[in-house]
């Protein structure tokens, strides 16, 4: 008896084995997919911009090789991802365009200013280290591309939080000043990183779905309180504080508790009224648009050559 | 046991790859497709990384030298001296404009130092030879990789080739300075070679000999104070600190 | 079956007040430079190894992107590129008639043959 094209599919799913582009799959999975690799990608793309604005600052030559080498990380890994996206059948430019039209959404926290130095450390810690924390999950996604894509993703990740935390432990060890300049970071970092996680389980009513394909395996909630629980060790060593309260160890839950987010300022950033969100889309776009003749003008040699080793 | 003139030509080859890098370093997140933002990046890792190796043995020798002062490093070479104390060539600190001035200026520059490099591989101090020989593998590529877009972009479309052209007509006057102390032999290679890129791109080579000089004895354009100024901000801003 | 696609992952949020994002897939932009599959060779001896794709105006830059790319942390030693469009691929529909019959023949595997302790390490 011939089984439904959608029983095979969960059965391939649950036993474990990835979905590879050509296999048949639901068209809700492969929308899902597009949106979410596609968003991640536009994530690490944007991402490179606050950070790329301390280049050309960086405090010491061996500050400004790791940072440089780190945002273009960022670049591969964004390319990684549309590589991956492009495998469900829609091309990079598409995507591009979506996320210039606004149509695309990237991660709320790339839209916070970087104001100084220490803002470099903080994001590698917490920012790069709750990514870590979603991405390495992701690396068992049932969609092949995207988990091949997240693996190499996580392997060259594993420097990028270490150079930040070495910049805070270098601050931390440093002047009055530059202590001062560390902990004002994490002040104004702290609550954006955590809602880097996403909204609350209850109000996320397609968990069930992503779970049950395996595109994701943790809820945001659980990641969340697993990245707290680590940071609040962690910031202990440093010697700095985090902006919260309320943050206090819970010996019957064996977990931090911790305030009440904003979620208020997180969908305003969503929605595109964050400190930064114009600034980042229309660097995105002007570098886009002050491309397209060096595109154009590659395309058109190469068609040119093609032809003449035709006509040769 | 160095002298000024040696050291002073250590900073040279040092200023020329940390300005040169630094220019090819702004590009990165602005670039015209992703491929390519990484490729510039690369380019500007590979300088940053030759005037590091500069740098060090720069302050080695310095150190070696001095008795009393505050020991000479890196950092202090790139972050705390001013612009009439850099000694890069001056066609490293202009702007990079756009993909074709950028290009150009790597691929006319790289060919001087893919050149120089292979002289200095035979340098009698062996230190400067193991850099040159580093340096060489990595100029190599870039002379490829900017040569390649040097000759895509001058016969690729209307506005490339004209746009390259612009390039060559603002960067050729800052190439005669490659070559004031340097054997005749280097400047004839070079010119060879970039003749055969610039003929296969349809490029021609300005008849224009005058020369802007002055980078090695630190006579700069305006452009170098704006670059010292956003590299040493922090330094400035916060003497004597560690990062 | 509808399902309201407005939850959010990480990578995943935004449209919940926004509308879901358009994902349609049709009509590719004519001036996209074309996508090529890159295989890379780790070390002298082994296979190249397909590693991911880019997007190149001409095999040579496809080389020189893969370079950049893909070998940021000296991962290869040899690089082979070819234009995606010219990849042909199995069907996964095929799969059970093309792989299954594989199944049952064991006597390819050199761990069907029991052979005597002296001869081991034929």
């Amino acid at each position: 008896m011939e089984k439904n094209l959608e029983t095979i599919f969960q059965e391939k799913i649950d036993a474990e084995i990835r979905i590879e582009p050509k296999d048949w799959m639901p068209e809700k999975y492969r929308q899902t997919l597009i949106r979410q690799i596609s968003q991640h990608a536009h994530s690490e793309i944007v991402g490179m911009l606050p950070e790329g604005n301390w280049i050309t600052r960086a405090p010491s030559l061996r500050r400004k090789a790791i940072l440089l080498a780190k945002v273009q990380d960022e670049a591969g890994h964004g390319l990684y991802l549309y590589s991956a996206a492009e495998t469900l059948g829609i091309s990079r430019d598409e995507m591009t365009e979506q996320l210039h039209t606004g149509k695309a959404k990237y991660s709320s926290i790339f839209n916070y200013p970087t104001l100084s130095w220490a803002d470099m450390g903080v994001i590698g810690w917490l920012v790069d280290g709750a990514a870590i924390m979603n991405q390495v999950p992701l690396c068992r996604s049932s969609f092949g591309p995207y988990a091949r894509a997240m693996v190499r993703v996580c392997k060259e990740e594993s420097f990028h939080q270490r150079q930040g935390f070495e910049i805070l432990l270098t601050l931390s060890k440093g002047t009055e000043a530059q202590r001062q300049m560390a902990q004002d970071a994490i002040d104004r970092w702290w609550w954006p990183s955590i809602m880097m996680f996403g909204p609350k389980d209850d109000e996320s009513p397609n968990s069930i779905l992503s779970m049950k394909w395996k595109i994701k395996r943790f809820s945001n909630d659980e990641l969340r309180q697993k990245f707290i629980d680590v940071i609040a060790e962690q910031v202990k060593v440093l010697g700095f504080t985090l902006p919260d309260k309320d943050l206090k160890w819970n010996e019957t839950r064996k977990h931090y508790d911790f305030g009440s987010i904003n979620w208020d300022e997180f969908w305003q950033v969503i929605q595109g009224n964050g400190p930064c969100n114009k600034e980042r889309l229309d660097a995105r776009k002007k570098a886009w648009a002050d491309g397209e003749w060096v595109r154009d003008a590659a395309t058109a040699y190469a068609n040119k050559k093609a032809k003449q080793n035709k006509a040769a | 046991m160095k002298n000024t003139e040696q050291i002073n030509q250590l900073l040279h080859l040092a200023d020329n790859a940390l300005i040169i890098g630094h220019r090819n370093s702004e590009w990165c997140g602005h670039g015209p497709i992703l491929e390519q933002d990484i490729a510039i990046s690369n380019i500007a890792l590979d300088y940053i990384g030759q005037a590091r190796n500069f740098y060090q043995y720069a302050a080695t020798c310095i150190n070696g030298n001095a008795t009393d002062t505050k020991p000479a490093t890196e950092d202090s070479l790139a972050y705390l001296r001013d612009v009439r104390d850099f000694k890069n060539h001056l066609i490293t600190e202009l702007p990079n404009g756009d993909w074709a001035q950028t290009n150009l200026r790597i691929f006319l520059f790289s060919t001087y130092q893919y050149f120089l490099y292979q002289q200095l591989q035979q340098d009698a101090d062996a230190q400067i030879g193991a850099i040159a020989e580093k340096s060489l593998k990595e100029v190599t590529y870039h002379v490829r990789w900017a040569g390649d877009w040097v000759i895509r972009l001058g016969d690729g479309t209307e506005e490339s080739k004209a746009r390259m052209m612009n390039a060559v007509d603002y960067l050729w006057p800052y190439t005669g300075e490659l070559f004031l102390d340097t054997p005749t032999s280097i400047q004839q290679q070079w010119l060879q070679k970039v003749t055969a890129v610039f003929e296969e791109a349809g490029l021609v080579i300005p008849t224009n000999t005058w020369a802007q000089k002055g980078g090695k004895e630190g006579n700069h354009t305006e452009h170098l104070g704006y670059i010292l100024a956003e590299m040493q901000y922090i330094q400035r801003a916060y003497p004597n600190s560690e990062w | 079956m509808s399902f309201q696609l407005n939850k959010q992952y990480y990578g995943d949020y935004g449209e919940a007040k926004n509308g879901a994002a358009d994902i349609s897939t049709s009509g590719a932009s004519k001036q996209e430079w074309p996508l090529w599959e890159i295989f890379i060779r780790n070390k002298q001896g082994l296979d190249h190894k397909h590693v991911g794709s880019l997007h190149a105006a001409d095999a040579a830059m496809a080389i020189e992107n893969a370079r950049d790319v893909y070998t940021r942390r000296m991962e290869g030693v040899s690089i082979w590129a070819v234009e995606t469009k010219f990849i042909h691929a199995s069907n996964p529909d095929d799969a059970a008639a093309l792989y299954d019959p594989a199944n049952d023949k064991a006597y390819r595997h050199p761990t069907f043959y029991d052979l005597p302790e002296a001869v081991k390490y034929m």
